[in-house]
């Protein structure tokens, strides 16, 4: 048996990367190319979809099949690519304008179907590639070129979206933390079915340090939940504060205050089919709650390309029509025999 | 007591008209395919309203079918009924314009009340002066008393009853036009299998509905139409729904891909998306998309990854499809586009048959954005269409839109059944040698790019919506757009060496051409057969290869002193003819009533020509 080894550098394309210097996306591209290194399988098995936006030049960079499709789309283009070829390990790179706005409706739909693909979605709460507006994740009252007095609705939280839409694997992670990025990308490439993923993303250009007060060195250890399936639920520099369900709700307790020993404090189980805990821990903010990463959700469930197959060898098996001569032939047919030759004319067209 | 009147025809018109709880669809297919069967040729024409059950009895809630059968060739439903099968007085109101002279209506007397007479808006109570119907043979049938009385013992309820009056007519409509009933019975049997008391009923009230016009003989005319002289063959009934989801799967199976449907349900091409559903046996995915969109751009999904790739729908959900469709112009990848017209614009006439998407099909995208368009002539050679479609999209790595209209799509024809081997083979364009592969690269005549599967080692490649150079690369640079816009533009060009000669129907010189593409070429035709029977010089040329046009078009053309475009819209062929060829004239005829034409006022308008 040959021992498949491929390197980050077996999936890095000849074209010079062109995201701006400083940009996120460059740490998540290392990332997925370090995933997809580890996974075994050859780069001409990947086929990389994405729509429009900065996050989606992404295909360009790898030496998988590509494709950039158009705006909002890539999950649309993505989920017949994975059924015509279900053989193709597939991966959607959008961003929080493509998939949250003009392709909200192939996202939620993808979601609810589940075919086996993994969906990146890179979340700088900012059109980038336009210059600078709002998009459908920015807080309400952030003020952009097309919001110069500040925005006047609510945004889009993604894994609510995905919860909403019945999703099964929802992760979060953030640009800067390569080694969480890849453990959740191996994590959803591991999973059977739709995996969707949300990282955090810094555009440095138009909307520096949107996430700061998450990823801020001095306080991220306060503010952001790692989680862990089958580990409490704990965070902090020391890890001595913990996550309690109180009266419905999340709450932060500090270990050794209040009475809280560590067995009050939450195990993660990301398995769990009743998503009311993962919205809970998705909907968790600050400043009085940290924000939480990993793998949020991660639920076996019927796999919309797989049923697709199965249902097509089931019916084959009952059906007699086995090639088109069959089905052509096949219901209420008649003979016409005993006629005289018809003359060839025009009225009836043949060919 | 007059004698039978027996009346001898070459073909006949016969309209069933209820309202659209009455089943006057089934009652109609039933009565063609039992025709068919008998040896007739046959056109249908289903004319539903778009609310699938309006308010009861009024005229928008009408339904009819319409049959032309005959001993000849039948190219056409026919313009006007022969016989009218009316259920209630809103049938008489909505139909009455579609009979022929002197044609017989027969009506459900028991529903021509004084309740149904206001439902359908008449001021008095004689439906038919009203109308002008004098003149017309009028049997009335209290069908909807006989049905009960006939079902009596059965007990069933009294809107289960009711629900089979139509049988009762379709088994008189059986015995004047003396068209044998086993093939009903065997449908009513196969269909109400596990409700034997159903079935039963049902056959009961159409043998009662034969015997019934077999004992009033007197007082209705039955009609002798002969078996006609068709082509020796196999034949099916087949609408052209239909026949486009099986030319797709005959496709398929001759490229050796698998085929994927991705579509939105839509009237009037839903029937497309349903068809090719059922055929799982045959390994057809079919992906009911969340949106239009989401339709074409999961076929444009599935073309990348090695698939025949489909998608289906009607004009509304071809502007949806714009922006994919140019995706699949700049990926040039192979994709067929399947546009069932209906009368537009916005939601416009959903049920109703129309041509007015043709300049939406050829221009309707941003940039220079080249594809192939075909349309279908007649039901039954939308299989073929649908089928070159494929052909092209598959040799050529181009998107293909065929268009076909709500007229084809629902109407049927009997359809000598080809055999697989006599159509012509389709070789996808395969990239074959990975260390020269370049994946824009275009490497003989056709222009195409070569086609290199995800999965294949070696052919790593990726494509796009930007422009991009033959590496595959993208490039901004100026000189390499201009190039690769009139290379897409070429490309689709060249497909006119697969595109057969017009055809003339007639002699090659004359006082007038008729033109005519798509869905009209039934009633063309039977224009031009009946005009040249008068000894008028005119003859069709019809188009079915609209992008690129046959190469003889312009010589065709040349031989005629007049030339008029007939088309369902406000002149859409008649402009790219005028753009194409500029150095002929063309006349017009032009109807946008969201229905066929029909054959007389095809012939006026050549008449009126010939004297100018």
């Amino acid at each position: 048996m040959v021992d498949l080894q491929y390197t980050v550098k077996d999936f890095k394309s000849e074209n010079e990367v062109r995201w701006c210097p400083g940009c996120g996306d460059y740490a998540i591209m290392n990332a997925v190319q370090r995933t997809m290194a580890g996974m075994g399988i050859p780069h001409e098995k990947f086929a990389v979809i994405s729509g429009i936006g900065c996050s989606s030049r992404f295909p360009y960079y790898m030496s998988t099949y590509g494709f950039h499709t158009i705006h909002g789309r890539a999950s649309a283009v993505a989920s017949g690519v994975k059924l015509a070829n279900p053989g193709l390990n597939v991966w959607v790179i959008t961003g929080d304008g493509d998939a949250m706005a003009i392709g909200g409706n192939h996202f939620i739909h993808l979601i609810r179907r589940n075919i086996d693909l993994n969906l990146i979605l890179f979340n700088n709460r900012i059109y980038g590639l336009t210059k600078g507006q709002y998009s459908p994740t920015s807080d309400r009252g952030f003020k952009t070129k097309t919001s110069p007095f500040g925005t006047i609705e609510d945004p889009f939280v993604p894994g609510q979206l995905v919860i909403g839409a019945r999703g099964n694997f929802f992760a979060r992670t953030i640009d800067s933390n390569l080694k969480l990025s890849q453990s959740v990308f191996e994590g959803a490439a591991k999973h059977k079915g739709t995996s969707a993923i949300e990282v955090l993303q810094n555009c440095v250009i138009y909307n520096d340090g949107i996430h700061n007060a998450i990823t801020d060195p001095a306080h991220r250890a306060d503010r952001q939940l790692i989680l862990e399936h089958g580990k409490p639920m704990l965070f902090g520099a020391e890890n001595e504060k913990g996550i309690v369900f109180d009266k419905g709700k999340l709450k932060v307790e500090i270990i050794g205050e209040n009475g809280v020993t560590i067995d009050d404090i939450l195990v993660h189980d990301a398995n769990e089919s009743d998503p009311t805990l993962h919205m809970a821990l998705i909907n968790m903010k600050l400043p009085e709650q940290p924000v939480a990463f990993g793998i949020i959700r991660s639920v076996e469930a019927l796999v919309y390309d797989a049923e697709m197959v199965a249902q097509i060898k089931q019916v084959q098996q009952t059906r007699k029509v086995t090639c088109v001569d069959d089905l052509l032939n096949s219901g209420n047919t008649w003979e016409v025999t005993g006629n005289e030759p018809v003359a060839p004319d025009c009225t009836k067209r043949k060919y | 007591m007059k004698d039978a009147r027996v009346i001898e025809l070459d073909e006949v018109v016969i309209r069933f008209s209820g309202d659209s709880g009455d089943g006057m669809q089934l009652t109609g297919t039933l009565f063609s395919n039992a025709a068919a069967l008998f040896g007739n040729d046959i056109s249908t024409f289903p004319d539903y309203p778009a609310e699938i059950r309006a308010p009861q009895g009024t005229v928008g809630g009408v339904s009819g079918f319409q049959v032309q059968f005959g001993r000849k060739q039948i190219n056409t439903p026919g313009d006007f009924a022969h016989v009218l099968v009316a259920m209630n007085p809103a049938a008489v109101k909505a139909n009455a314009k579609f009979i022929n002279p002197g044609g017989t209506i027969i009506y459900d007397s028991d529903m021509f009340n004084e309740k149904n007479l206001a439902k359908a808006n008449f001021a008095t109570d004689d439906p038919f002066t009203e109308c002008n119907l004098d003149d017309y043979f009028k049997i009335g049938v209290p069908i909807s008393s006989l049905t009960k009385e006939s079902l009596k013992d059965f007990g069933l309820d009294n809107k289960s009853v009711l629900r089979s009056k139509n049988m009762f007519a379709l088994g008189l409509i059986c015995w004047m036009f003396n068209r044998p009933m086993n093939y009903i019975e065997g449908y009513i049997n196969a269909k109400f299998g596990k409700k034997p008391v159903v079935a039963e009923a049902n056959i009961k009230v159409l043998h009662d509905g034969y015997n019934y016009g077999m004992i009033m003989q007197h007082m209705s005319p039955t009609y002798i139409v002969h078996p006609a002289n068709i082509e020796n063959g196999t034949y099916r009934n087949i609408s052209g729904n239909i026949a486009t989801a099986w030319g797709l799967l005959a496709a398929a199976e001759k490229s050796g891909l698998e085929l994927f449907l991705g579509s939105y349900p839509i009237t009037p091409a839903t029937e497309i998306l349903q068809a090719l559903a059922e055929r799982k046996d045959l390994g057809v995915k079919t992906f009911q998309a969340e949106d239009e969109i989401a339709g074409i751009t999961s076929a444009i999904g599935a073309a990348f990854a090695g698939d025949l790739a489909c998608t289906s729908t009607s004009g509304p959900g071809l502007a949806l499809k714009s922006e994919a469709i140019g995706l699949a112009v700049m990926a040039e990848l192979p994709l067929v586009v399947v546009n069932v017209q209906r009368g537009g614009p916005s939601t416009g006439l959903p049920t109703k048959t129309e041509q007015s998407d043709l300049l939406q099909a050829l221009y309707g995208r941003n940039g220079e954005s080249p594809v192939v368009v075909l349309a279908a002539s007649t039901p039954s050679d939308c299989f073929w269409y649908a089928f070159m479609a494929a052909k092209i999209a598959l040799e050529r790595m181009v998107p293909v839109i065929l268009l076909t209209d709500g007229f084809l799509g629902n109407g049927s024809e009997p359809w000598r059944i080809p055999k697989m081997a006599e159509l012509p083979s389709i070789t996808p364009r395969f990239a074959k040698d990975a260390a020269t592969y370049k994946s824009y690269e275009r490497k003989d005549e056709t222009l195409a790019r070569d086609w290199a599967i995800p999965g294949t080692a070696g052919f790593e490649h990726l494509i796009g919506g930007l422009e991009k150079n033959k590496m595959g690369s993208v490039s901004h640079d100026p000189d390499n757009h201009q190039i690769n816009s009139e290379l897409r533009e070429q490309k689709v060009q060249r497909v006119v060496d697969l595109v057969p000669d017009l055809e003339l129907c007639g002699d090659e010189d004359g006082d007038v051409l008729l033109v005519g593409w798509g869905g009209t070429y039934g009633h063309l035709i039977s224009a031009v057969r009946d005009l040249r029977l008068e000894g008028r010089n005119v003859s069709l040329a019809h188009f079915n290869y609209i992008k690129p046009l046959p190469k003889n078009t312009a010589e065709v053309f040349g031989n005629f002193k007049k030339i008029i475009v007939c088309e369902l819209n406000l002149g859409q062929f008649a402009g790219y003819l005028r753009d194409k060829f500029p150095q002929f004239s063309y006349h017009q005829l032009n109807k946008l009533k969201g229905l066929p034409f029909t054959v007389n006022e095809i012939k006026d308008s050549v008449y009126k020509l010939l004297e100018e």
